[in-house]
Formats: structure tokens, sequence, C-alpha cells
């Protein structure tokens, strides 16, 4: 039972810190109020440009480059959400027709380019992060190997900006004005506020936290680009947003619940315990969950109140 | 060029205009990318039309016609749905769901033609309309967005596919299933010659029929009626008497029903059988159908085809040119993004009008 414990815990927080920080992406937007349904399509942008950026300057770059490309695929998350800001804030569009049109442009989009510049559908790479023991916490009895011995230090990366993004979003002027904006657009522009700008910052804030998740998955687990290696993230990020009713720490505890169901399921073919447990139980938990969460959560409509509705200044 | 500008700046005609303008923008960005990409876009838009039979190919023609089909049904899902006030965007898990119904009354029972054919069908139809009804109950009942959980509903399918498809119906590899026997298929021989050997199938009609029942359905019904009138407003249904929250479930489950028959045609009328860890693209598209259709079902047929002959080419294109084939699905998404942005065009359209009208008037000073 412990071995099983040793080798499930480290598996699940290498698959957990992904799924955060696209979650987390999408808290920031919903949060000023645009509803993002394309963080699907940002964190899969993010992911083949961390893949292709490797492939190409592997070689020169050096150790670097790991870091590098996180860089890189945090800039495209930026770049597509652009658009998606565009589209809700300054044209007033549906934000669900728009984030899904930004899912196809990604998915299409990166296929696409894949294609033209390595002539198939995947890109491997050759230098990823690679699984260490932290140094001195790892050897806490106990805890040390579990939660920080062979890990990614993106993990740690990942709880760092949710460490931080909590304090921005609670602790200082900007966290605040932002949630007002997605609360209610009307009395914060009365206050002062640019609703618009707030808009964009939240929208962009979730690309680039989204780019980066897609940047995290190449460079730990995944190892090579594919339409594959991403397949649903994004939506599951979703879930747990909702079912971590759009808070830092909602989301830091339905991320690590969803991830070690994924890694659960992933493993269940190889442990002799959950070998006769049907994969369709584990892997369909976080989506049934989350719309059991929603049942309950839905006489104290925990989400932001103007989430989904464009701000127009003649409404009041 | 003074009746173009009157024209321009009515509203109405803005609305009517944004579909077309979408298809030509999607189109041009589609060739601006290709000219980045070093290929040619006439070369490629050319082959794209060749290989979906425009040219006079009656068996490429035919494919067109297949893959029109689910994009009518699923197109016609997403439309119904809009215009009763809900946002279907779980037309790719209900069209799995109808489609794994299908293929599973295909695999799994033995009967003659006459009666497993449409059986299948109407399992499928079923189906796609249990997968609409719950999120239509947690909508009425709870008041949860169908947006959210028709998502949900999406993963939900495909996991269910992931697991049962390998378990009980597997065929050459444990990622498909096996193929559905000839009872099951909405292929027919007559048919099937009649366009050279394509794949042409049963479900054209099926969808054409829909597309008729959906349109009296909405227009001469008392029924549909009531449902836009949901949609419109829904306090101001409820306090006409109007049930609205029965409507709401009932217009999901038609919406579902429908998804789920896309998901027949696409299942026992094409591929014959189901792969699995995948959710079908065709579901989003017919976001992008119900959009450039107006949501109305004339529409829905009209740009279906658009979108059938856009798929059907696209491989074609990929082999003749070398231009990736995921270029299709770029267009298509570049002209949600305009459709949905209707904001953008009309602002260049009163931007050109005003224009025109500023000339004018210079002119007629000087």
């Amino acid at each position: 039972m412990w071995n099983l414990v040793m080798s499930i815990i480290p598996l699940s927080l290498a698959y957990t810190a992904p799924l955060l920080i696209i979650a987390l992406g999408g808290l920031y937007s919903e949060r000023s109020g645009v509803v993002n349904i394309g963080l699907e399509g940002m964190m899969g942008i993010g992911a083949f440009a961390a893949a292709l950026f490797t492939v190409s300057m592997q070689g020169t770059l050096g150790g670097a480059t790991i870091w590098l490309a996180l860089v890189v695929a945090t800039l495209a998350g930026v770049a597509l959400s652009f658009f998606h800001a565009f589209a809700s804030v300054s044209l007033n569009a549906d934000q669900v027709i728009s984030g899904t049109a930004v899912n196809m442009f990604s998915a299409a989009l990166t296929v696409y380019l894949a294609r033209w510049i390595t002539g198939s559908a995947n890109v491997q790479i050759k230098r990823f992060f690679i699984k260490t023991d932290v140094p001195f916490l790892s050897k806490i009895p106990i805890i040390g190997p579990l939660l920080f011995g062979n890990a990614y230090i993106t993990t740690y990366l990942v709880l760092a900006i949710i460490v931080l993004s909590w304090f921005l979003l609670y602790r200082t002027r900007f966290g605040l004005r932002l949630r007002a904006c997605g609360e209610n657009p009307h009395s914060a522009d009365s206050m002062g506020i640019n609703v618009k700008n707030m808009r964009y910052t939240g929208v962009l804030i979730s690309g680039a936290l989204a780019g980066l998740g897609g940047g995290i998955v190449i460079m730990t687990y995944a190892k090579e680009f594919s339409q594959l290696t991403y397949n649903g993230l994004g939506f599951l990020a979703l879930a747990a947003l909702i079912f971590g009713k759009w808070k830092p720490w909602g989301i830091l505890g339905s991320s690590l619940f969803f991830g070690t169901a994924m890694t659960v399921a992933n493993m269940s073919i190889i442990v002799p315990a959950l070998k006769n447990v049907p994969n369709i139980f584990l892997n369909t938990f976080p989506y049934v969950i989350t719309l059991v969460a929603l049942v309950l959560f839905s006489s104290s409509s925990a989400g932001p109140k103007a989430s989904g509705e464009p701000y127009d200044v003649s409404k009041r | 060029m003074h009746k173009l500008k009157a024209f321009l700046s009515d509203d109405k005609n803005q609305n009517r205009l944004i579909p077309f303008l979408s298809i030509i923008l999607g189109f041009l960005v589609g060739a601006i990318i290709m000219v980045i990409s070093g290929y040619n876009p006439l070369a490629a838009y050319s082959k794209l039309l060749q290989g979906a039979g425009l040219y006079g190919n009656l068996r490429r023609f035919g494919e067109t016609l297949v893959l029109m089909t689910p994009l009518t049904l699923t197109g016609l899902a997403v439309a119904f749905g809009m215009r009763t006030g809900l946002f279907n965007i779980g037309a790719s898990g209900q069209m799995l769901m109808g489609g794994f119904a299908a293929i599973a009354v295909g695999l799994l029972v033995d009967l003659p033609k006459v009666i497993h054919l449409p059986l299948a069908v109407l399992v499928a139809v079923a189906a796609g309309a249990l997968w609409g009804m719950l999120p239509g109950i947690l909508k009425s009942k709870f008041n949860i967005h169908e947006v959210v959980s028709t998502i949900m509903m999406n993963w939900i399918a495909v996991w269910t596919v992931y697991y049962f498809v390998p378990t009980y119906m597997m065929g050459k590899y444990n990622t498909e299933s096996a193929a559905i026997p000839d009872t099951a298929s909405l292929r027919f021989e007559w048919l099937t010659n009649l366009f050279n050997g394509s794949s042409i199938n049963f479900g054209l009609l099926l969808a054409l029929a829909s597309a008729l029942l959906i349109w009296w359905v909405l227009e001469k019904t008392t029924f549909g009626y009531e449902l836009k009138a949901v949609g419109f407003n829904r306090d101001a249904a409820k306090y006409a008497g109007i049930k609205v929250n029965r409507n709401v479930v009932l217009s999901m489950m038609i919406s579902g029903a429908l998804a789920g028959l896309a998901g027949a045609t696409f299942y026992i009328g094409y591929t014959d059988n189901i792969k699995i860890g995948e959710l079908p693209s065709l579901g989003f598209d017919g976001i992008a159908v119900a959009l450039l259709g107006l949501n109305t079902p004339l529409g829905v047929v009209l740009s279906a085809l658009l979108f059938g002959i856009m798929n059907a080419g696209k491989g074609f294109m990929q082999a003749a040119t070398g231009v990736p084939n995921e270029l299709v699905q770029i267009i298509i998404a570049v002209i949600i993004f305009f459709a949905a942005a209707t904001q953008l065009i009309k602002r260049w359209l009163r931007y050109f009008a005003r224009n025109e009208k500023k000339e004018k008037a210079n002119g007629g000073e000087a």
C-alpha cells in the first residue's frame, strides 16, 4: 500500500501542475467578467510553441532552452488570448462562441504548422525537465519523499504562482478592482475603474497562464507535441475552476483531486488493486463530480455574477 | 453608389451580409496563411473545389453530400437551441453518444435490415435526446448554465465510449470498434451505384427531412412559437402562461436528438465503426453552420453544403498541393470568429457607407 501511495502521489503532482495553472488562468479571466472556454486552445498553442522552440533551439541554447521554452509558451498563450479579449471586450461578441473559435483555430493552426515545418503532426523534443529530488526537503521523513522527491521543479513554480495570485487578487487594489469588474462592472465603472482595461488584463493573464500550462505539459511528462498529448485538459481545468468555486485555494484542492483521479485512472492497468475497477468511473469522475457540485452550489451562486456578460455602458 | 450606401446603412441588411462577409474573410485569412507558408492559395482552393466534386466528378460530389449530412444535423441542433434561447455546445457529445448507440445496436443485435437499421437510427436519436435531457433538467431545475453542463457531458461521452468500445465491441485494434454489418448500415447499393461508388447514404434524406420538420415546428406550430417565446424572454413567456421549465427540457432533448441523428448518419452511414478517445469536430462545426445559416433551417442546409464541400475537398487538396488539410479547420474557426464579432463587420460597413456620404458631400460643394 505504501509503495502504491509512493508511486501515485509524485505522479499526481506532476499531472496536477499544468491543470492547476490553466484553471488559475481561467480564474483571472472569469473574475474579470469574461468567460473563457478557449483555455484548451490557449494551452494548445503554448504546448506547440514550447515544442517548436525546443526543437529548433535545443542544439544551440543548451540547458537554458527548457526555461526559455516556457517563456515562449507563455507569450504564445498571450498572443492567442488577445483575439478572445478583442472579441469579447471591445466588440461585445458572444464570449462562448469566441472561445470556441479560439479552440478550433488553435487546434487547427498548431497541426497545420507542425505539418508544414516538420512534415508530421507530431513534434518530439530532446531536452525537457527531469524529475529530481529537492535537496534537504526530500530528506524529511514521510512528507519528504512524497512531496519533494522525484518531482519536476515546475510544480513548485506553479505553487509559487498560485500563492502570488491569491495575494494579488485578495490583498491588493488591483485584485479588488479586477474582481469588481466581474461582479458588478457598472458600479466599478462609476468608481472610476476602466472596465475594458481590467477585462483585457484578465483575459491576457489567463492566456499567459494557460500557455504556460501547455508548455509545462510538453516540457515535463509529454515530451512530444501532438493533438493527443493534451486532449481535453483545458476543459478539465474549466471543471476544476468551477469545482474550486472560482477561488485560488479552491482550485488548488480541486486540481489536486482531479490530478490524482487522472493518475489513478492511468495507473489502474498496472496496479493489481485497481485492475478490476472499470476505467470509466475514474475517467468520468471529474466531470460527474463537477455536475454534482454545480447542483449543490446552485442555491448559493458561487461564480462571478457578471461573468459572460458583455459590458454595456448604457445598461444599468 | 447612393443605393449601395443606403443598403449598407440598414441594420437588417448588415445582419444578412455578415455571413457572406465572414466566409470571404475566412477564405482571405486562409489565403494569407498559405502565402506566408509558401503555398499558392488559388491552386489550393481550386483543388479544394475539385476534390469536392464541383468540377463534375459525381463520386466526389457524393462524398461532399455525405459530409454535409451530419453537418446539417449538428447545425440544426445548435440552431434549434439558439432559437429557443439555449446554447448547445454539447452537440459533439450528443452526436458521439448517438453514433455509439447506433454502432452498439449494429454490432450487438442480429436482425433483418428492415428492422435493424430503423432500430439503430431510433436508438441513436434517443441516446442523443437523453444526453441533451440532463443539461436541460439541470438548467430548468437548478439554473445551471447549459454551456458548462454540456461541456461536462461531452467529456463524459468521450470516456464512456473509451470504456465500452474496447470492452464489448473491439475491432481490429483496441482503439476502435468492429465494423457494423450491412443490415445496420445507412448505405444502400442502388444509392452507392447512383453516385459511382461513393459512400453516400440514406442519412442525407433524413437530414433534409429533419430540416423541413424543424422549420415546420418553429414556424407553423404553437409548440414552436412557445419555444421561441421562451428564447426571446423567459419571464414574459412565463407570465403568458407558457411552461418555461418543461420547454427548456424539451428544447434540449430535441436539440440532442438532432445531434444523435447526426451521429447515426456519420458512424453507421460513413465510417462504419467508432474510434475511441476523440470528440467529433463536426459537433463544433455545427456552431459555425448555425451561425452562418442565421439559425434558420434553410440557411443551415446551405451552410452545411459549404462546409461539406470544404471537408470533402481537403484531403484532395493536401495530396495535390501539399497544403496541410487543417487549413480548412482554420478557415472555419476564422469564419466563426467573424460571425461572432458582428460589431467589427458592422463598424466596417458603417465606416464604408459614411465615407461614401462624405465624398458625395465634398463633390457637391465643389
